[in-house]
């Protein structure tokens, strides 16, 4: 069987579609009506190609054509895993492409990130409590002390000065009540007017309840937070009637209302449908529950982890989660149980009555074809309100992609995202827009820039030395003529039907794309993960551009999720596309448009590892030159390690 | 008399069909049927107690597989490697995904027992694999594959 790796396709002109995809892939990318007319298009198209390739070649170094393997899309490859269910059915190949996979421990270890957060050893799950105290941020996590699986949770703990290099503290909280004997569950903090903080977390009884509890620093003083102290009057809050004993989990950081008490939502279910409780308390001991519900989605199922907070309008600055007002509007996010899918919505909160109204309920919070903070691999996200530098961060839990066996092997699993910086994107008001917080910069070490010119159909190693640490910056043109060329004719269809999911990945070829780089490669290209992006003609001849990263061809072994994610990604009028990438070994995040759209993955390569780590830049179109502009940093470690007294 | 075993008759009809709506959600109805009912347990559980049962049962083929396993390395000394990597596998079913899978069920998480159940398929899958076609376990792999993905189906019902 041909060899599917290759992104190149055909050199002759003959559609390479028709010629070796295989009839189950249902949708062609281009339709083309009436074949004479195909014929002349594609005459003038490849002599203005033709042209175009002869007036502007600079020199770079493409290598067109260099590679004439034929490729072909195998069902196997792209079966298991759909958007909507992000289930991560694993379907293994038989093929014959992909083998069996002894993972050695040469593999495992490499896999370990090296600037992101993640604990020492075993399984680490939602981030909690996230906050900045007399100088030092705090991350606290769901952490299982005794394998590299979910179980048996306590809170981990960890410091910073910076959000990115991290010193692991002492355990934080741990089940010795009943009333949390079963899970020390995840749970965020709110500053008191005074600046004192109280953190409220649910705790799984030892009856199996799920319950709120309050906790709070032992010793203020301490700016490291090491012990904290449990209310002797915990629970402070128990399922309310009507709400099952084990849908009850969650809470948020509180709100000051203009009453003067602090609010707080927590997430559950009834049936199907997913809510978000609201109680109003003065003391974090005593509380009143409100008869409405913040708001509430049918068929979403158990809503986890619900968020809410103001954004600004008009500014780029964070709020504190207390501010209200005609300038702000208000988040409500949750995660979704049912589909391991973060959610989110932007509406308008009513103080006077504890509810939220979304602007468009079309996609109200947990609807498929809503908003996501990332399409890739992200769920339980939490943010906090950053007083130090005004900002508001978002953490999220990236999990794995593999085995279980391999979690165990390799003794660890799970990281935390890079923290993101999150505004509402002013210009539009329709979603919000994320970045890696600045930081991250201080990682960087040396660059190397790069002004590319690439044609359809090539692939462009990109020389950086080693490749698994980066941070990649990029800006792409589409050559204008081809852009007017395919714009202006009418017999290449509005592609209405394109997802980053059904797309087939990047191997399947459109007028405008998919153009970008594939990471993690190995010199052969038999394993990469390209992150790209792929433009197609919408409705009244409108671009429409897409952002996806595509993991099926990532690794040769079989017992790894290998989706392909992403979605559209919002372009104004004027702007050009851009992209950046963090790579950091099994963990890839692609920002598009300066974080409109955000990717993570995870991604274990077998080859693709330690010296063979390659970066690529690759052109997939059939009609469309691209220009790339780049820039790429080798990234130092963050070298997380436990706080010792030289750390001060 | 005739009232305690009509009633008795009737309980046990009614408290069948819970197992008969549940299983009518998975994909291999036949199967489920049959392994819940074989527990004694299964007449009178509720979804979570079917889920755990099943569990149970991927238990007992994992511990089932790995003793064949275990006798294979005598029977077929030139498949060491891929029964080491077998043993790895479903060693890693019994001791991380079914305590997994328990804790979360009995603690309201089901979506941790989902990952370790469908886990098992995995590793079952992966270690077929590493024979290359010429497995010795290929009927084992297979219980456990549809096993897998009908706790898989049931906990579900629980998210």
């Amino acid at each position: 069987m041909a060899s599917t790796e290759a992104l190149l396709p055909v050199t002759s002109r003959q559609d390479p579609l028709s010629e070796s995809r295989s009839d189950q892939i249902p949708e062609t990318r281009r339709k083309r009506p009436i074949k004479v007319h195909l014929a002349v298009c594609s005459g003038l198209l490849l002599i203005a190609l033709y042209v175009t390739l002869i007036v502007t070649h600079d020199g770079s170094t493409a290598q067109n054509g260099a590679k004439d393997e034929t490729y072909t899309e195998s069902r196997a490859r792209l079966a298991g895993v759909s958007e909507k269910s992000n289930d991560g059915v694993w379907r293994l190949s038989d093929d014959g492409k992909t083998e069996a996979f002894p993972w050695n421990n040469t593999m495992l270890s490499w896999q370990r990130t090296a600037f992101h957060f993640q604990p020492e050893k075993n399984w680490m799950n939602d981030p909690n409590g996230p906050l900045f105290y007399k100088g030092w941020y705090h991350f606290f996590y769901q952490y299982n002390p005794n394998a590299a699986v979910w179980g048996d949770i306590v809170w981990g703990h960890a410091v910073s000065k910076d959000l990115i290099h991290w010193l692991y503290l002492p355990l934080a909280l741990v089940p010795d009540q009943w009333y949390d004997a079963n899970g020390v569950w995840t749970g965020s903090a709110t500053f008191l007017d005074d600046g004192s903080i109280v953190m409220l977390y649910t705790g799984s009884t030892d009856k199996f309840v799920q319950v709120q509890n309050l906790a709070y620093p032992e010793d203020p003083s301490d700016p490291l937070l090491l012990k904290w102290t449990k209310f002797s009057g915990n629970p402070v809050l128990v399922p309310p009637p009507g709400i099952g004993a084990k849908d009850f989990r969650d809470p948020t950081t509180a709100w000051k209302t203009s009453s003067g008490k602090w609010r707080i939502t927590i997430g559950s279910k009834i049936n199907r449908t997913g809510i978000s409780l609201v109680y109003d308390t003065t003391d974090f001991k005593t509380y009143e529950k409100h008869e409405t519900l913040l708001h509430q989605v049918p068929n979403t199922g158990m809503w986890e982890c619900v968020d809410f907070y103001p954004v600004s309008k008009t500014k780029v600055n964070g709020l504190d989660t207390s501010v209200k007002g005609p300038d702000v509007k208000h988040i409500v996010k949750a995660s979704m149980d049912d589909t391991r899918i973060d959610h989110y919505a932007i509406g308008t909160y009513d103080d006077s009555n504890g509810t939220w109204v979304p602007d468009n309920p079309s996609i109200d919070v947990g609807i498929s074809t809503g908003l996501r903070y990332d399409y890739g691999k992200f769920y339980a996200s939490k943010t906090f309100y950053d007083q130090n530098k005004k900002r508001r961060i978002l953490w999220g839990w990236i999990g794995e992609s593999d085995s279980e066996a391999a979690d165990v092997q390799k003794g660890w699993s799970s990281v935390q995202g890079i923290p993101r910086t999150v505004v509402l994107d002013t210009k539009t008001g329709k979603n919000l827009v994320q970045w890696p917080v600045e930081e991250i910069k201080s990682l960087r070490l040396s660059n190397k820039k790069f002004h590319m010119k690439v044609g359809p159909g090539t692939v462009v190693p990109v020389d950086v030395g080693s490749a698994a640490q980066l941070d990649i910056e990029a800006e792409f043109t589409i050559k204008k003529d081809d852009l007017e060329i395919i714009l202006g004719e009418d017999s290449v269809e509005a592609d209405e039907e394109f997802s980053c999911q059904n797309g087939g990945g990047s191997t399947v070829r459109g007028a405008l794309g998919p153009f970008g780089f594939s990471v993690l490669a190995d010199q052969s290209l038999s394993e990469h993960t390209p992150v790209y992006f792929y433009v197609t003609k919408g409705k009244d001849s409108k671009l429409k551009t897409f952002f996806c990263t595509d993991t099926s061809r990532s690794t040769m072994a079989n017992d790894v999720v290998k989706p392909v994610y992403g979605s559209f990604v919002p372009v104004l009028k004027g702007e050009k596309l851009t992209m950046r990438i963090l790579v950091d070994h099994s963990i890839v995040e692609g920002f598009a448009q300066g974080g409109k759209t955000c990717i993570t993955s995870r991604v274990y390569p077998t080859k693709a590892i330690y010296g063979a780590t390659k970066l690529f830049l690759f052109n997939n179109a059939i009609d469309a030159t691209v220009t790339a502009s780049f820039k790429v940093w080798q990234m130092n470690g963050a070298f997380i390690h436990p706080y010792s007294a030289d750390d001060l | 008399m005739k009232l305690i075993v009509m009633v008795m008759t009737m309980m046990m009809i009614s408290e069948g069909s819970m197992i008969d709506q549940t299983c009518k959600q998975t994909p291999d109805f036949k199967l489920c049927v049959s392994l819940l009912n074989s527990d004694p347990r299964g007449s009178s559980a509720d979804t979570s107690g079917l889920a755990l049962i099943l569990i149970d049962k991927i238990k007992v083929l994992a511990t089932k597989t790995l003793t064949e396993i275990n006798g294979l390395y005598k029977k077929r000394p030139e498949l060491k490697q891929a029964l080491d990597q077998c043993s790895r596998r479903y060693k890693t079913i019994l001791n991380a995904d079914v305590p997994e899978a328990i804790e979360a069920i009995s603690k309201g998480v089901p979506k941790f027992g989902e990952d370790g159940v469908m886990d098992a398929g995995v590793e079952a899958s992966a270690c077929e694999e590493g024979f290359q076609g010429k497995s010795p376990l290929t009927s084992l792999t297979k219980s456990m594959q549809n096993i897998s993905s009908v706790t898989r189906a049931v906990v579900r019902m629980l998210l």
